[in-house]
Parts: C-alpha cells; structure tokens; sequence
C-alpha cells in the first residue's frame, strides 16, 4: 500500500496523451539550435533505467518464469510446465484465500470510498481548513504495523477500551479479531482508519477542480446540498473517482501487514488473505514456484479488474467542459 | 501550491455567513466524530504507554495512564534488565529501538535521497533532453507502473539473495533506490509544465543542460520534490512485507519488523500492551514530527501528487 504500488495504471492513457499532446510543438521549438543531447541524456537516464531493468523489468520475467518451475531457493529451479498452475486450480485454501480477499476488498473499498468522499465533501463545503486536513491525514502517517497493533489492543476481548465501552452500553463483549465471521471486517474497518484520511485529500483535491460558480449558480436556483452533490459533485468528480478506486483496489487486493501482526491468518484460516497465503508458501514451505504462481494469478486478477473498471467508470474522460 | 489552498480559502468562505441552518450543525457534528476517531486511538497509545501492565489489567476503562510509569519506555529501549522486565509483564527478550530506529533511518533516508535525484534526472531527460527512443523508453516506464509492486517482491528477494545481500541494510533499500516508475512519471509531468523560457533564457545565459537541471530546474521543482520525497520518506519508513523479507537479525532489522517481533513475544502474562505501545510510539514518532514540520506545503500538493 505505497504510494508506489498503488500509483494508478489508469495514468498510462493520461500520461500518453500528454506525451501526444507536447511533442509536435517540442520538436519544432528545438530544432532550430539543439540536434538532440543523446549523451547527456543517457547519463541523466543511466541510474533509473537500470534501476528500471534490474529490479521491476527482469524479476517480472523472473517471477512468471518461476511459475513454471519447482523452486527451494537451494537446489536450480527445475522445470515443471503447468503443474503449479494445476496444483492452484485444485488447492482448495487457494480458493477459500481468494474468497477471503475478495470479502476484505469489498469491505474495506465499499466503506473507505464512501467514507472518503463524505469526508472530501465536507471539507469542501463546510470548512476548507487546512488543519483539519492535516489531522485527518494523520493515521496516514502510520505503518500498517502501527495500526494493526494499536487496534489490536484497542478492540482487545478483556482490556480492549472498545470492549469496555461495549459492555459498559450492557452489549456482550465482542471477540473482533478472535472470531472468524468478526476478523475480516474489522481488519478491513482498521485499514479504512488508516487509508481513509489519504484517500479523502485525493478527492478533495478533485472537488477543488470543479468551479465554485456552479454551485453559486446553483444555490441562487434554491438547490439544497444533497441535489447539489448528486447533480454538480458526483458527476464533475466521476473522473478523479475513478482513478481513486481504481488504485485504491489495487492496494487493498495486497493486503498482508494487518493480517501478519493481528490474527496470523486465523482464526481457522477465516483471515488467510491471498498474499499471506504466497507469504507462506514461499517463507513458511520454501515452495517458491508455486507462490509464484499464485503471485501471477493475483497480477491477472488485478489487471483484469482495473481494466474492467476503468472501461465502465470512463475513467479517462472527463465531463468538465 | 501552499498559496493556491489559501486563494482557495477566501474564494470559498464568502458567501456562508448566515444563520447555521440544521443541516450544517448536523454536518459539523460528523466532522467532529471524524476528528475523534481519527485521534483517540493516539491518545490510547500514549496513556497505555505510561501504564503499568498490572494497573492497566485492573483498570482497563480509566481514561488517564494508570499507575504512572516510564516502564515500557525503558523496555521498549532495552534499558531494563531481563528480571525487571519480567516482573513489569514483559517478556524479557533484548529489543533494541535505538537500533531498530537507525536502521529505519538509514534505510529511508538512502532510498529517499537516491530514488528521488534517479527520478529527476530520469524524469529531465524524458521531458525536456531530446534523443532517439526517449518516448518509446518512458512508454516502457510507464508500464512500470502496471506491475503491482507485491508482484516483484519474490522474485527480488532471489536476486537479493544471489547478489549475497540478505540481511543488510542496503539490500533492503536496493530495489527502490534507483527509481519507481512514479516518480518519473510525477516529476516528469512537472517539469514539463515549467514554461520553456525559464530554459531559454538559462540557455542564452550560456548556461550548459547540467547546469540548468541543477541551478534551474530542481530548485523551481523544490515544492513537488519536498512532497514527493516525504512521501516516500513515510512510505520507505512504514514498509513491512519486504524487510520482513530480507531481514533476520538485528543488523538489518526495522521498526516496523522489530514491533512486529516484540507483538509476537507474549509473556506468560498476556501481552506486554504497555511496552507495545511505548515501541509504537517510538516508531511512530518521527514521521509525526517529520509530516509535522512540512505539513504546511505538502497537504495543499498532495492534490498534485495523486492526480495531476
């Protein structure tokens, strides 16, 4: 969940267009007095593209040619064609872990992007203090260790402060981390407390792109803010959204620290998210061709998904004239 | 940008001086749950920190720190003795923060620094240097960034391993340390909108490429830089998954892994809350005081980073 990871793919169109867009007038405005710095250009690009080369491009190609292989770090990969492809289709904890993600994802997104975009309006329309967006990026600034362990202790059965305020309203203590219907939405709840801040900004920053005029404009027609939020904010900040989601989910599918520092996957593997269980079989079982394989699966499923959601939200469109 | 939240500001409060309507009162109360959610569990760390994990097991709903004591600090520190450490609820086992917090420092610090000069020079050269292939090579980059970077992890640890850097401090900072397609991308998109004659006029100074990307540019791209470098300042500080990986002992070992050890060591007792929480201070801490000091400028361009 770094910035890094979570950076879009949906900027690639972007990007590209703006790529588009400046050459022409580039190439015509240096002609006249520079035939190209070639040398000093790959001086300038050196670091980065072997950076680029040596640890995103070749363990890339690494990693799904060591789906193909038996591997234990110690002995060479041995060549095994699909059978790590076939065991997965046959793992049922590979499946049960797959449905588990895909539980933590929906509730950790459906929450966080509502939560986020009513914390982005807020601070839109009713303050624009830059205090109070300092404050609610503050968990932000936490690890995920951090946080992990800070609810942990908070939601604690006995001694947890949430338990004691629980009872204390004469509700029966609730065993959150410790019981397998309970650990997936709170591990989800715990990772909207600390994204939900950062992913609020993203928005609001969205929402500063809109014209005030418009609801000015809107407010002089008697319109109440909820109208004006479904008929001027919604529609305007589409876009941003989009891509907001887009890399939100990406980040939430990686989902490993929390898991690793609160429940260890269980109770009863009811907590086994995807990349703990590649964590496992790579560190716990030494069996790295199939975590690899399990990794590419993962890198599929995310393509698949970003690109599914970026045709239906037109994320690379906007509607601002 | 730090001026454009403030233009922001007087454009937007104009007009809502009347009497708070309903609505707005209700709005407010959210906001206000908002800001508590978002600080308490801050200020339950603190108070479980200076608690005694005795007091805290026999008063579990005081809001004040119970029976005072600076215990888990010194435990958190390594600065007790095994026994007394046990005694106070511990588990016993040598944690070294101070140690724990200079690797995290180093780490951060190298691959902040590095990652971030590779990228604006990268990123200089994609948009204002011109040579052959330069934007087949950023397309190239720009792929970078479909490729989850959980999904290199692995295969990274073998190099890693090949290259005998296992359990070093540098091996956890190489595989960010040279560039992420983000950052070339971020800074590229802002070099590109310096105006070209800032250049030009640097140019007819008699003022050679280098000299302009070290005199000119970066100091103009001082505010997007400063941003993008917190947060991966922030990022490279909380990262857990890879030095989980490539770190087995104190040598290489981070906050974030260390805490995650000390979590793992229950005592005899039940947890050692009041020493977890003083280690979590510990680690979290400093990228309070760092986020606090340049709060100012990068929460007005985080906008920038995220979108533009």
């Amino acid at each position: 969940m770094t910035i890094a990871s979570s950076s879009p793919p949906s900027r690639l169109p972007l990007g590209g267009a703006e790529g588009a867009r400046t050459k022409p007038r580039t190439d015509r405005s240096r002609a006249g007095e520079n035939r190209g710095d070639g040398r000093l250009a790959a001086v300038f690009i050196a670091p980065a593209l072997l950076g680029f080369l040596v640890f995103l491009l070749w363990p890339t190609l690494r990693g799904i040619y060591l789906s193909f292989t038996r591997y234990n770090l110690l002995t060479p990969p041995e060549w095994v064609g699909l059978d790590n492809y076939v065991r997965m289709v046959n793992d049922p904890i590979f499946w049960d872990s797959l449905k588990v993600t895909v539980e933590y994802v929906l509730i950790n997104i459906g929450v966080q992007t509502v939560a986020a975009l009513a914390i982005a309006v807020l601070l839109q329309r009713l303050t624009q203090s830059a205090l109070l967006r300092g404050i609610v990026l503050t968990p932000y600034l936490m690890a995920n260790v951090v946080a992990g362990i800070v609810w942990l202790w908070i939601l604690d059965t006995q001694l947890g402060i949430g338990n004691e305020i629980i009872s204390g309203l004469g509700f029966d203590r609730i065993p959150f981390l410790a019981d397998d219907t309970w650990a997936i939405p709170t591990i989800a709840l715990i990772n909207v407390w600390r994204h939900v801040g950062y992913t609020a900004l993203l928005l609001f920053a969205g929402l500063q792109a809109i014209p005030n005029d418009m609801y000015e404009a809107a407010k002089v027609d008697g319109a109440s803010e909820w109208r004006m939020f479904w008929r001027i904010t919604m529609p305007l900040l589409r876009p941003v959204l989009a891509v907001v989601l887009i890399m939100t989910v990406i980040g939430s599918f990686q989902v490993f620290d929390t898991v690793a520092v609160t429940t260890l996957g269980g109770p009863a593997n009811a907590t086994n998210v995807l990349q703990y269980y590649i964590y496992g079989a790579a560190f716990g079982r030494f069996q790295f061709g199939y975590a690899s394989a399990m990794s590419v699966a993962l890198l599929v499923v995310l393509s698949a998904i970003t690109f599914v959601q970026y045709r239906l939200t037109r994320a690379g469109q906007t509607d601002l004239g | 940008m730090a001026d454009l939240a403030a233009v922001a500001t007087t454009t937007t409060v104009r007009p809502t001086r009347r009497r708070p309507s309903f609505g707005r009162i209700m709005a407010w109360a959210v906001m206000a749950a908002i800001v508590l959610i978002t600080l308490l569990p801050f200020y339950w760390i603190l108070r479980t920190a200076l608690s005694t994990n005795t007091a805290l097991a026999a008063h579990p709903g005081d809001p004040l720190p119970v029976d005072l004591t600076a215990g888990g600090f010194e435990r958190a520190l390594g600065l007790q003795s095994t026994k007394e450490a046990i005694a106070q609820g511990g588990a016993g086992g040598g944690l070294k923060f101070w140690r724990y917090l200079i690797n995290s420092v180093i780490v951060s610090t190298l691959i902040t620094v590095c990652q971030i000069f590779f990228s604006a020079m990268a990123a200089y050269a994609f948009a204002r240097l011109r040579w052959r292939g330069r934007d087949k090579m950023f397309g190239l980059f720009l792929a970078g960034l479909m490729v989850p970077a959980i999904f290199t992890l692995l295969p990274n640890f073998v190099l890693i391993k090949q290259l005998g850097l296992v359990d070093t401090l540098l091996g956890i900072s190489l595989p960010t340390m040279f560039m992420t397609p983000f950052a070339v991308f971020f800074l590229r998109q802002f070099f590109m909108n310096v105006p070209r004659e800032v250049e030009e006029a640097a140019l007819l100074d008699g003022a050679g490429k280098i000299r302009i990307f070290f005199r000119v540019m970066l100091p103009m791209a001082s505010t997007p830089v400063l941003t993008l470098g917190v947060l991966t300042y922030i990022t490279a500080w909380n990262d857990y998954f890879w030095p989980l990986m490539v770190s087995y002992s104190d040598s290489s070992r981070v906050l974030t892994v260390a805490l995650a050890i000390f979590r793992a060591q229950t005592p005899q007792t039940g947890y050692d809350w009041s020493g977890l929480m003083a280690a979590t201070l510990i680690a979290a801490l400093p990228m309070v005081v760092l986020f606090g000091i340049f709060a100012r400028r990068i929460v007005s361009s985080i906008s920038f980073t995220g979108i533009k």
